[in-house]
């Protein structure tokens, strides 16, 4: 059975298979485009190996799947923070050795650099992405400041956007239900804070139009479908900053996570991928990456200089990024653990919501 | 008897007829099985192979099997242990395979497989894992004082169920069952999901494949019936759609139908509705119904408008020139003859349709949502077994349905062109 499903899996590998010394996965779009920029073309540059690109709409799946078949053609995977320890914990990434990562420019050594979580087992944080709120500005000249805004909508009125699923939509209802970001998870893992969590989405249930892939956040906010909308931060900076939309994104109750690099078991440049990873996760490959998209550089020393965003030449990105102090007042670091433990049991009892 | 007194009849080289038949339809025969054979093995690696293999998932999985060696085989040994109360030597079996488990790092592994039926137990098996080394008998108390779960009837049960590598839990779970304390059973009310989907999917189908026959029928018949010149370009206006990509046309749909649309524009612009009055015809049931109509439109009107072109006109006229009104003659003459049309078009629309995904997943809202949204959740999530035993029971009913319209209707009437 395994070696005809090796067949089958070559038989599709067979017309991707140009030639490079390394492969990278990512989620394509802006951040794909970023991690190409800040890490593949200059990593490509300076070592003198070819390496390529690849898109997938998750990579973690992917991956996985590889693994599982025998027939891993990706050497580097953008993945979530929950997959990689999911993953991780599946055996079915290759451990990567945290004292092998350099030092940050400034000398720090990595493991004092990094924030805490941001170095795991099998992987290696290459940014900080943040689940937030943001509203149109010309509806609201005195905006929403805080979670609890989003869920008024006396004060506030106008319909919702809210992502498709239980994930960060549950911390995000307690926040808004007055729940400070420290207790959240206390109150999550236990049934009645579960129901509170439901009970607040249940107020405005009827004003919710609920988004599915990323893109279309700010496309409601554009459209006026919606008068506020949780949201990626960077897909609102893209429009924002970009573009010159009049959106403003709302930090309070921010929900972050890191992404992370990981590096499938048995992929084929193991070796070069290790240096790939120990070059993309430096001070200078993460704030590489951060010059092309508004998400936070998980090392201290990347943040210590600002970081002026390449799509302008000029914007500084300080301000934009979920690791900016002044965004962090309240906000919440998400919890891979509960996640992975409630995951599918949270997601049912959501889905059942969502249909009643 | 006739054959038994006729002469054998032979070839010009004097071999019997019937051998030299025989032989020539055999050569013909493996000729055009070779020249089946590239699309046969590319079914076979590509379609087959690897969708045997992912239903095979939905009823094995060895995660806890492998990873936790003594307690399963204890497991077999005591097969009618009470889960309320597992004795002392269970306990010890237990966290004996927790220290395996952090030494060979399949903490994961085990966990994933038992979170699948008991929620919440990833984390246990990690955290029992890194302590177990050091955990004192009597293991039951001290592994208590760890976490108290871990004498959690469920969780017993759980963990005897996944000591088999052929189960049927993934089906139970999909069946909206639920392991609790006292064993599987029925789940409270605000998480049954996956049968209410079942049958949510199916209706939607259904709607959508009625909605498809009546606005295909007379366009097939346009089709069929307009001289060659006109014909040819309202085909091509058929097909410029199926032509475009899903996304742009599910995207153009939103763009037309949302609440700050074009249709609600033009209908606030022409003072038929107030501007609160929008109407919300996207991101909710409608507006998936909508989107899917169109998308799957094609796919009646081909096979309709293949079964229509010939028909001969002459019977409507004879119908007509003995007497019959002109519904009967649509009802007894016209009708009748397309009905493998209509049966192969329904057939490819529902069947599609019950598969749909990306375009409820974008246009569906909070009641627009089908099970296929449900399976690529869990593909996502890493329980295949899951996602393969919903596609599986998916797979199941549609050829459930199959068998019942060879039945009904015969599947040799069926004419896809």
């Amino acid at each position: 059975m395994k070696k005809t499903l090796i067949l089958t899996t070559a038989l599709v590998g067979f017309t991707s298979a140009a030639h490079a010394d390394l492969t990278v996965m990512s989620w394509g779009g802006a951040y794909g485009a970023a991690q190409t920029e800040g890490h593949v073309k200059p990593w490509s540059a300076s070592t003198g190996n070819a390496a390529i690109m690849v898109d997938s709409d998750n990579p973690a799946p992917a991956i996985k799947a590889m693994v599982e078949a025998g027939n891993v053609t990706v050497d580097v995977a953008s993945v979530e923070y929950a997959d990689a320890i999911r993953l991780c914990d599946e055996g079915l990434l290759e451990p990567i050795d945290a004292a092998s990562l350099p030092a940050g420019a400034d000398g720090t050594p990595a493991a004092e650099d990094f924030f805490p979580g941001a170095v795991t087992e099998c992987a290696v944080s290459t940014d900080i992405w943040s689940n937030v709120f943001a509203y149109d500005t010309t509806k609201f000249p005195e905006g929403p400041t805080t979670a609890a805004d989003f869920f008024d909508l006396e004060k506030f009125p106008g319909k919702r956007g809210l992502k498709k699923g239980a994930k960060a939509v549950l911390e995000f209802a307690l926040m808004g239900d007055g729940v400070p970001a420290a207790e959240v998870y206390d109150v999550l893992n236990t049934p009645e804070g579960v129901d509170r969590a439901f009970a607040k989405l249940d107020t405005i249930k009827s004003e919710v139009v609920w988004w599915e892939a990323g893109a279309q956040a700010p496309q409601l906010l554009a459209d006026g479908e919606v008068a506020m909308t949780t949201a990626y931060n960077g897909r609102i900076f893209a429009a924002a900053v970009g573009e010159g939309k009049p959106f403003q994104i709302v930090w309070d109750g921010q929900i972050y996570e890191n992404e992370s690099y990981v590096v499938p078991k048995g992929a084929p440049n193991k070796d070069l991928a290790m240096d790939f990873i120990k070059y993309a996760t430096s001070t200078e490959g993460l704030r590489a990456q951060a010059a092309h998209i508004s998400y936070g550089p998980p090392r201290k020393s990347a943040n210590l200089e600002p970081i002026v965003y390449a799509g302008d030449g000029k914007t500084e990105m300080g301000p934009h990024l979920p690791t900016s102090p002044a965004n962090l007042t309240n906000a919440l670091l998400t919890s891979s653990d509960f996640w992975v433990d409630h995951d599918a049991e949270l997601n049912e009892r959501f889905q059942a919501w969502l249909a009643q | 008897m006739a054959e038994a007194t006729t002469e054998l009849l032979t070839t010009a080289d004097g071999r019997p007829l019937k051998a030299a038949l025989q032989a020539a339809q055999a050569r013909a025969k493996r000729r055009a099985f070779f020249l089946v054979l590239p699309l046969l093995l590319f079914v076979v690696l590509t379609f087959l192979i690897p969708i045997g293999y992912m239903l095979k998932r939905s009823f094995e999985h060895d995660g806890f099997v492998s990873s936790a060696p003594t307690l399963v085989a204890w497991f077999e040994a005591n097969p009618d242990f009470d889960p309320a109360n597992p004795p002392e030597e269970a306990y010890a079996a237990l966290v004996q395979d927790l220290a395996r488990m952090q030494v060979e790092k399949t903490t994961g592994v085990a966990g994933t497989r038992i979170n699948y039926s008991v929620p919440g137990t990833i984390s246990m098996f990690k955290k029992g894992a890194r302590e177990a080394k050091d955990l004192a008998p009597p293991f039951k108390q001290s592994l208590v004082s760890v976490d108290p779960d871990w004498a959690k009837p469920a969780l017993w049960r759980g963990m005897a169920s996944a000591s088999h590598v052929y189960t049927a839990e993934f089906y139970k779970v999909a069946s909206d069952m639920k392991l609790n304390d006292d064993g599987w059973a029925r789940g409270e009310d605000n998480e049954r999901i996956y049968l209410y989907l079942f049958f949510k999917t199916f209706l939607i189908s259904g709607i959508i494949t009625v909605l498809c026959l009546f606005l295909a029928f007379p366009v097939a018949h346009l089709l069929a019936t307009l001289p060659m010149a006109k014909s040819s370009l309202l085909m091509i206006m058929v097909l410029l759609p199926f032509w475009t990509s899903l996304l742009v046309r599910t995207t153009s749909w939103i763009a037309l139908l949302q609440e700050q649309g074009i249709v609600n524009d033009l209908l606030v612009g022409i003072g038929l509705i107030t501007d609160d009055g929008r109407l919300t015809m996207m991101y909710n049931m409608t507006g998936t119904i909508v989107a899917m109509t169109h998308v799957l439109l094609p796919f009646m009107i081909l096979p309709l408008y293949s079964v229509m072109r010939v028909i001969p006109p002459s019977y409507a006229r004879a119908a007509r020139s003995l007497g019959a009104t002109s519904w009967t003659t649509f009802r007894r003459v016209y009708l009748p003859q397309t009905l493998p049309g209509i049966a192969a078009g329904s057939l490819l629309v529902f069947i599609l349709a019950v598969g749909y995904y990306i375009t409820p997943a974008l246009v569906g809202g909070a009641d627009g949502q089908l099970i296929s949204n449900l399976i690529a959740f869990h593909m996502s999530k890493s329980n295949w077994s899951l996602a393969a035993a919903i596609a599986g029971m998916l797979l199941a009913s549609i050829l459930l349905l199959y068998w019942l319209y060879d039945r009904l209707i015969g599947i040799d009437r069926l004419k896809f062109g």
